[in-house]
């Protein structure tokens, strides 16, 4: 199976390496078009700002090249909110593949979300053999809300996306490489797709 | 539910933990990955390992471990110790440090707070925070507690939080070693001047000073050493306790 991490300058992408690695495969990392559109399952990661992370993927043309992949895609973090038509962060426009407009936690809580928290109402094959009420680790100021593509919610200040899909493109909130057994066992089902 | 924290931290000097270690089941007692794995499949939520070193190998050497714990653990860890620019704070994350924490050079230079943000982001850059109360006042210590500053511990935290930290480390010179419990009445007062997390150290000794600290210090993670590495608290156990109480924790 060819698995290919996208590079595009943002984060902490070894985890991720590690996480798949501990899974018995090996990914590769690149920010070459080819090279991502024949991979069998792309990564899309994300730590750090908005905006100026969808600048890095217009300077690449990965902005173009993502949303028009037919393979399974899985966004973590920021990744997942890029996905979304935009970001309150920056004030940015997304890929546009979800139909979320990502927004930030307000005062009542918190900023930034970091720890453990659980995901309910799981629906979808990203879930397979994972309890309801699953802990996962999180770490972000800035949410997608509710809506049709929501495959997974959690709470914090309101009820939020953990976790959204629509057709081949998967995304979650939280760090599936960060979070223990639980998660290792969501990256398994992805790369399982 | 946001859960609270367990945090075991790990000291590290020249590649090796530090401390006495009453692991058995230990085959290398000075192995941090090994000890570092053990914690997590006990159930600790975060680690932190802090470098204590001074070697010119230093970097090159926190670097590597950093490597393999990330390569071993699967929970999130934070690096600290002599952390003093972007470059040291990029080769750490680049080997897969999820988090780093900054102390006397944020002191000394408090616009390093916002350079690691801008180019990591906030989610990553823990401010640690020694102090000890001095006349009524609680005083920002540097070099592990050892050097007083005029430094405000309130005044300074808030600073911290406006320049983009994303969590606060505060260690209570007073209750370090002590094992009396952590310094609430401070955390509590701190927790409720900041919106960013407090990750609250130095004092445990028993379970129930856990319970204190979440619920008179408002803390929202906490920190010890000796007591996870002896083996005082187990933390399979401290979790299930700290549950009874009504205290939410990932078990």
């Amino acid at each position: 199976m060819k698995i290919v991490i996208i590079d595009y300058g943002a984060g902490n992408i070894q985890s991720i390496m590690f996480a798949i690695k501990r899974l018995g495969y090996e990914a590769i990392l690149s920010h070459d078009a080819e090279e991502i559109q024949s991979a069998d399952k792309v990564i899309f990661p994300g730590v750090g700002e908005a905006s100026s992370a969808m600048s890095k993927l217009r300077n690449t043309g990965l902005d173009k090249v993502i949303p028009n992949l037919k393979q399974p895609v899985l966004g973590i973090c920021l990744g997942m909110q890029l996905m979304c038509h935009s970001s309150e962060e920056g004030n940015t426009k997304g890929l546009g593949i979800f139909n979320l407009d990502v927004v930030k936690f307000s005062n009542n809580v918190k900023v930034p979300q970091i720890g453990w928290n659980q995901i309910s109402d799981l629906k979808s094959k990203l879930f397979t053999d994972i309890p309801e009420k699953s802990y996962i680790y999180l770490v972000h100021s800035f949410y997608a809300p509710i809506g049709d593509e929501t495959i997974s919610t959690s709470e914090y200040d309101v009820t939020y996306s953990a976790a959204l899909q629509k057709n081949n493109f998967y995304g979650v909130q939280f760090h599936p490489e960060k979070s223990s057994d639980v998660g290792g066992k969501i990256l398994q089902n992805f790369l399982n797709l | 539910m946001l859960t609270k924290r367990i945090i075991p931290c790990l000291d590290i000097k020249n590649g090796r933990t530090v401390k006495g270690i009453n692991f058995v089941d230990l085959r290398d007692a000075g192995d941090p990955v090994e000890l570092a794995d053990i914690y997590a499949k006990e159930g600790a939520d975060e680690l932190v390992f802090l470098d204590i070193s001074a070697t010119e190998e230093k970097r090159k050497t926190l670097a590597e471990l950093v490597y393999h714990v990330a390569e071993t653990i699967n929970i999130p860890f934070t690096v600290g110790g002599g952390i003093s620019s972007v470059e040291d704070v990029d080769v750490l994350l680049k080997n897969g440090a999820d988090k780093v924490s900054i102390n006397s050079s944020a002191v000394k230079r408090p616009e390093l707070i916002n350079e690691l943000v801008a180019k990591f982001g906030s989610q990553c850059i823990v401010v640690a925070i020694d102090a000890k109360q001095i006349e009524e006042q609680w005083k920002v210590h540097l070099v592990g507690g050892k050097v007083p500053t005029e430094l405000d511990l309130f005044e300074w935290a808030k600073e911290v939080e406006e320049r983009g930290a994303g969590e606060i480390l505060f260690t209570s010179m007073d209750h370090d070693g002590t094992k009396n419990g952590f310094a609430n009445k401070a955390l509590a007062k701190l927790s409720e001047l900041v919106n960013i997390p407090v990750i609250a150290s130095g004092g445990a000794g028993t379970i129930p000073h856990f319970t204190d600290t979440f619920k008179d210090g408002k803390a929202d993670a906490a920190l010890a050493a000796s007591v996870f590495h002896f083996k005082e608290i187990e933390i399979n156990r401290l979790k299930q306790e700290l549950k009874e109480e009504g205290i939410p924790v990932r078990i």
